[in-house]
């Protein structure tokens, strides 16, 4: 259906998008943005209300790909690496647990545990038997990485798996997923709010805004040209170490609306600096722009009411707005 | 930007040999003196209960019209005898075994039951949950002695329906604890992670929520051991359950009574072993739950 074959996903809010086979797609945004409940949607831990999930071509839950065998493919790391174990199993159990339901025998999902938990770096002679509360926070981290390969997925879901980690610690955790992804070729969707950390491991992002995607393209083509107003703020809140590049531009001010009752148009406008009459008006929708990204915003499409708009429709993008 | 870092390299943190969560819980315990006293009075309890008509002096239903009432220490009768002449430290030994019986069968019932319903109503959730606690909250509405006698008034007299009388009576607060406990853990990442990984609900409640809810409703049952003995005395008491000449200490409390003026201390020694049981099963859960409370 989709040229290199990755999966499509449409959300009960609007949100349409594709992860390609083996790339990393990171997803940004502010706290309550609906960036965890997109993962639990690609999860299928809630179901939609609307629209479909698309895997390898087949419908997820359709007769093709039924949820268990989705399940097989796609698995998740919580934030709360605490909470996401189970307490009264050891962890060498917990993450034998997915493949026995599978059908694993006993004895072979034990094996497979213990040399998940070595590649995670938890040597099994010494932790297969230990309990969640003797694990630190990262080594806790890393079982639940080890749990979410069990099953030899091949997309992981990372939903701020990293975020509650202390920064030395994450940034092993973080070259761990680097070293995972390549040797068992998998495709990871990488949910954080910390934005160095999305450009370090993305090949492409997704930018957020109350349930909705306002702008999605190459990592590097993101973060040095972005789009949409939101993510101008957004990257521009990152503080920087040299003093003759400290941030100028106005940070974003208020917070977002309620989601129960999103702002007309796009959601965006109340807190934007480039609003216009036509904003409040119409939902704009993904359109690419002249550096390949895709933006949802009046001012990238062509022959639009807003004055900075291009005059005609040549796909061309107004010169660097804000 | 990329560097590398072998897992295998990385410092490993220096940790004992893991004990496991019930060592670590035996061990707590084992730390507080209260609860050990009152674990070992149980387990005297128990043996009384097991073989309590092989270490009684006399036999529990030889009456004797010259020694009736006799007091605390009368030559032969240690512990004085009651209003038939019946030796007191036999009946009461003797009457170990129907007293805990009565006591613990409904507490164990209600726990099979009751964890049954409040896990199911709180697992599944939504109308069903709603459904389900609504039902039991009107059990639940009616003062637990007053629903324990008109159960067994309606049910009529006998141990058998005593125990179901009592055993009614306590599922609604098992069920009750077992169900906000069940959607405490329902709503952790854990079961989600189960439930991401394929598993149906059955198999996610035998593995992931079971173990998590067992301990904490049969640390509250333990203590509705005290509260049952003394609901099952009561009913003995109003002749509601045990019938006469059954050696039962809430029944002997009952045809003791008469004799409250004369031989006070007689009179006492039935309610007196009564209030030790329930003290020793009430110290014993409250000892449990504390070494159960680990960090987790």
């Amino acid at each position: 259906m989709f040229g290199k074959g990755g999966g499509v996903v449409r959300a009960v809010d609007g949100v349409d998008f594709k992860v390609f086979k083996g790339e990393t797609l990171g997803v940004v945004g502010e706290s309550g943005c609906g960036k965890s409940t997109t993962a639990r949607l690609l999860m299928q831990l809630i179901i939609q209300d609307r629209g479909e999930l698309v895997f390898d071509g087949q419908t997820v839950g359709g007769s093709a790909l039924p949820l268990k065998a989705y399940r097989r493919q796609t698995q998740m790391v919580f934030q709360d690496s605490y909470a996401s174990l189970n307490p009264r199993l050891t962890i060498e159990d917990s993450i034998a647990f997915a493949p026995m339901v599978h059908g694993v025998p006993q004895g072979e999902a034990v094996a497979r545990a213990r040399d998940l938990l070595a590649r995670v770096g938890l040597a099994p002679e010494r932790f297969a038997e230990r309990y969640p509360h003797e694990l630190s926070g990262g080594q806790r981290q890393r079982v639940n990485i080890a749990r979410a390969l069990a099953l030899q997925s091949r997309l992981i879901i990372l939903d701020e798996a990293v975020s509650a980690l202390d920064k030395s610690v994450e940034a092993q955790v973080l070259n761990l997923l680097l070293d995972l992804k390549e040797d068992f070729g998998l495709t990871y969707v990488f949910i954080s709010h910390d934005l160095n950390v999305v450009r370090y491991m993305s090949d492409r992002v997704l930018v957020m805004y109350l349930g909705q995607v306002v702008e999605i393209g190459d990592s590097e083509t993101l973060f040095n040209n972005p789009a949409h107003p939101y993510t101008q703020a957004l990257l521009s809140s990152i503080p920087t170490l040299d003093p003759d590049r400290r941030t100028e531009k106005p940070p974003l001010a208020g917070d977002p609306p309620n989601p129960i009752n999103p702002p007309a148009g796009c959601r965006f406008h109340p807190r934007c600096v480039h609003a216009q009459a036509i904003c409040s008006q119409q939902m704009p929708v993904l359109a690419n722009t002249a550096h390949g990204q895709q933006v949802a915003c009046w001012m990238h499409v062509a022959g639009s009411a807003h004055s900075l708009a291009p005059a005609h429709s040549s796909g061309l993008a107004p010169e660097e707005v804000a | 930007m990329h560097i590398t870092i072998d897992p295998k390299k990385l410092p490993e943190p220096v940790m004992q040999r893991s004990a496991g969560y019930w060592q670590t819980v035996g061990r707590r315990f084992l730390q507080e003196k209260v609860a050990v006293a009152a674990a070992l009075v149980v387990l005297v309890l128990l043996v009384l209960a097991i073989f309590g008509p092989w270490l009684a002096p006399m036999d529990p239903y030889q009456s004797s019209m010259l020694k009736r009432l006799k007091p605390i220490g009368f030559p032969g009768h240690p512990f004085g005898t009651d209003e038939l002449g019946r030796d007191m430290l036999t009946r009461l030994i003797v009457g170990t075994r129907l007293s805990l019986f009565i006591g613990i069968t409904p507490v164990i019932c209600a726990f099979v039951i009751g964890s049954f319903i409040g896990i199911t109503a709180g697992y599944t959730g939504g109308w069903v949950n709603t459904g389900m606690m609504r039902t039991i909250d009107v059990f639940y509405a009616f003062p637990s002695v007053l629903l324990a006698i008109a159960l067994s008034g309606t049910l009529g007299a006998g141990i058998t329906n005593s125990l179901i009388s009592l055993t009614i009576v306590f599922i609604p607060p098992i069920a009750r604890v077992a169900e906000s406990v069940t959607t405490q853990i329902r709503g952790r990442d854990f079961v989600d992670a189960a439930r991401a990984s394929g598993a149906g609900a059955f198999t996610i409640v035998r593995v992931h929520v079971l173990g998590n809810v067992l301990g904490p409703v049969f640390v509250y049952a333990t203590s509705l051991i005290a509260v049952s003995m003394i609901l099952a005395s009561g009913l003995s008491f109003l002749g509601l359950g045990v019938k006469p000449p059954e050696p039962e200490w809430g029944l002997m409390l009952n045809t003791l009574r008469t004799a409250i003026y004369t031989q006070p201390w007689i009179a006492a020694l039935p309610g007196a072993m009564i209030f030790i049981t329930s003290i020793a099963f009430n110290l014993l859960a409250d000892g449990l739950r504390s070494a159960m409370e680990i960090k987790q």
